[in-house]
């Protein structure tokens, strides 16, 4: 891969996306996780970017980081006992760490041109592809459009809002302090 | 451009990441956040094939923007959850609530 | 610029790449310096609201009483306590500062001068505005101060509460001028929107005050409460930055209020002088602040559940029903896709203003029923059960 601005820009967007990740998973102090999840997360953002989607990378900044991410540092906060547990991993962890190696190892062999060059002929070559067809200029205007055209994604666009609903209700209902002062002692 | 694969490399090393996490992780809230990593990682492919096969046809931004809904919606009911858990039990170790487990 | 440093012989995209760095900085600097001479000008106004006169002494008229603020700030002891996020701590105050200048870079200056034309610009300012949230939550959690905290927790609550009602306040300037742009806003206000959509104005700057957290939505600082809230850990230059975000962030919702609805650069001449729509940029971004700067000094603060209250019982309704009924108005007046003169833009905006007054007239008959209820029902239980006034002087839902 020749070192391009575009290349150079995606390898760090990766590094922060994947560094963030893995200290979202491997940090001990949950607040501390809850900020690296913001910086991988921006990450991301960045490489829709690159994708020339800067339409879901604003999304991803208001909704993931704005709102989303915001939401669990409230709930770290809100639970401030365990910030600090004695073990952040549980008792299998070190099989589970192979799972998502192998994982890993598998979703790479299938995706990266190794495999082509090990002489597997079944792998799709596609993947190497390198100059896509330019996004037309007025790709987020017709985002809009599509996602209220009745042939295209109307109906997935208002089960989402129906959705969006019963998750509101559905968090405020499990939350009211009411109930759970009427619980009080029981076991639900 | 960058080739499509490596997208697709970083993708499955994200969510290869966020599986660890919910696998391994006792907090739920850590849990909770590892999802969101998965679905991120869901994310970055879905647009990066659409930007590299399908630029005219935007399927790939309109599933990310479903994705979006998706994950609000799921952090929204999955944080009152873990709240109103430790509400009852003082604590939100996922071993903790094991109360349907045999 | 770009063609002159080609010609020295740095390559295209170097030269591209300074070119921008060098627009970057202008426009930073810019916003910072200015911070000096607002700073002056809001304390002066303040003390005007409560007959007083204000920073008199330094310079003439006090001036340069910033610049004495700044050197004393600058050789303050930086405190740092026992129990303090290191890392978190130091850089709250740099993410302040640096999600207020990110907004800069999509204001439209005048017709030629703009950082950069996102065509997504409205929403790169909520993305960035939800930014400052996060710096406001990393120095209340990471101050190990119990009243940093409780001001952390009112953050999450009230910015990104109000952060509903400033999106649908926003998407109507979006939805008349068919544009997220800046300057495609500004470009298509043949007629301010502030005619075409007062409603909408009122919603932005009631939101916009309760996001920088001032005026009567100050609690994330409210000095009775929290003594200062989540800065309060802070000394030195550090609670320097978290001043100048403040100010920089109340100026900057100023600016957005008229390139939004008061038509930014817009005035006679400006389109072939550049300076002049800068000149009538600042001239109304000033006035918007002022607004905002008499809202705070005039009104006593809210109580917390009052302002939850206020926002999702209230503004967020109204944000509702406004968005709706502009968009099915606008969308019912033939022609309003395509504006491109003064004389085009007249029947839509009287069209809409006639809608606007209808919908005051609405709110306010609603507003002017409840109260009356309220009235009377406090009066029955006071009449009735001979309760002790104070237990129903709360009584606000």
């Amino acid at each position: 891969m020749e070192l391009t601005a575009e290349s150079i820009v995606f390898l760090i967007m990766s590094a922060i996306t994947l560094g963030g990740g893995l200290l979202v998973v491997s940090a001990r102090n949950l607040f501390h996780a809850g900020l690296y999840l913001m910086v991988s997360l921006l990450g991301v953002a960045g490489l829709f970017v690159l994708l020339s989607a800067p339409f879901l990378a604003g999304v991803q900044v208001v909704v993931y980081i704005g709102a989303i991410a915001i939401l669990i540092i409230l709930a770290i906060m809100l639970t401030p006992s365990v910030t600090q547990l004695p073990a952040i991993f549980n008792r299998q962890w070190a099989f589970n760490l192979a799972l998502a190696a192998f994982f890993f190892v598998l979703l790479v062999s299938v995706v990266s041109p190794i495999m082509g060059e090990l002489g597997v002929d079944a792998w799709n070559a596609d993947f190497t592809q390198k100059n896509p067809a330019d996004v037309p200029a007025d790709s987020i205007v017709n985002l809009g459009k599509d996602l209220v055209d009745p042939d295209k994604y109307m109906l997935p666009f208002e089960v989402a809002s129906v959705l969006l609903m019963a998750a509101l209700i559905g968090a405020v209902l499990l939350v009211s302090p009411d109930k759970a002062k009427a619980d009080e002692g029981g076991e639900d | 451009m960058v080739p499509l694969w490596m997208y697709l490399v970083v993708a499955a090393a994200l969510f290869s990441t966020g599986l660890f996490g919910v696998l391994a992780r006792r907090n739920a809230i850590a849990i909770l956040m590892s999802i969101e990593l998965m679905l991120n990682a869901v994310n970055i492919n879905l647009v990066a094939f659409w930007r590299y096969n399908t630029p005219l046809d935007l399927s790939g931004q309109a599933f990310a923007v479903f994705v979006f809904v998706v994950a609000a919606a799921e952090v929204a009911v999955g944080l009152a959850l873990i709240i109103s858990i430790y509400r009852k039990r003082q604590s939100v170790i996922a071993e903790d609530v094991n109360m349907l487990k045999w | 610029m770009t063609g002159l440093l080609q010609d020295i012989g740095f390559s295209r995209d170097l030269a591209v790449l300074i070119a921008k760095a060098a627009g970057v900085i202008v426009v930073a600097v810019f916003g910072l310096l200015w911070t000096l001479l607002g700073i002056w000008l809001e304390r002066k106004w303040a003390a005007r609201f409560q007959d007083r006169v204000g920073p008199n002494r330094v310079g003439p008229f006090g001036l340069i009483q910033t610049v004495a603020d700044t050197v004393k700030i600058l050789l303050k002891e930086d405190i740092m306590n026992k129990g303090v996020d290191r890392w978190v701590f130091n850089l709250a105050p740099i993410l302040a500062v640096l999600a207020v200048t990110l907004i800069w870079a999509v204001v439209p200056f005048s017709a030629a001068w703009i950082g950069t034309d996102l065509n997504i610009g409205v929403f790169y300012l909520l993305a960035v505005g939800a930014l400052g949230t996060v710096a406001v939550i990393m120095a209340g959690w990471s101050s190990n101060n119990k009243y940093a905290l409780l001001s952390a927790y009112r953050a999450v609550a009230q910015l990104v509460s109000y952060e509903v009602p400033m999106v649908l306040a926003l998407l109507v300037p979006v939805l008349l001028s068919g544009s997220m742009s800046t300057q495609e806003i500004v470009r298509q206000q043949h007629i301010w929107y502030v005619f075409a959509a007062p409603l909408t104005v009122l919603l932005f700057l009631i939101s916009g005050q309760a996001e920088i957290g001032r005026g009567p939505f100050d609690l994330l600082e409210a000095e009775s409460e929290l003594v200062s809230g989540f800065h309060i850990e802070y000394s030195g230059m550090k609670f320097g930055m978290f001043y100048v975000a403040e100010f920089l962030h109340a100026f900057t919702v100023g600016v957005l209020t008229a390139i939004l609805f008061l038509g930014g650069w817009r005035g006679p001449f400006a389109e072939d002088v550049a300076i002049l729509g800068f000149f009538y940029l600042m001239i109304k971004s000033l006035f918007a602040y002022w607004v905002l700067v008499w809202v705070r000094m005039t009104l006593p603060r809210v109580r917390i559940d009052h302002l939850l209250d206020f926002n999702w019982k209230f503004l967020v309704p109204v944000g509702l029903a406004n968005l709706l009924i502009v968009a099915l108005v606008w969308k019912a007046i033939p022609g309003t896709d395509q504006i491109s003169s003064f004389g085009d833009a007249v029947v839509p905006t009287l069209a809409l203003l006639l809608v606007n007054v209808a919908m005051f007239l609405v709110i306010g008959a609603l507003l002017a029923d409840r109260g009356r209820r309220e009235r009377a029902r406090i009066e029955a239980r006071v009449a009735g059960a001979d309760l002790p006034v104070e237990t129903v002087a709360g009584a606000g839902d």
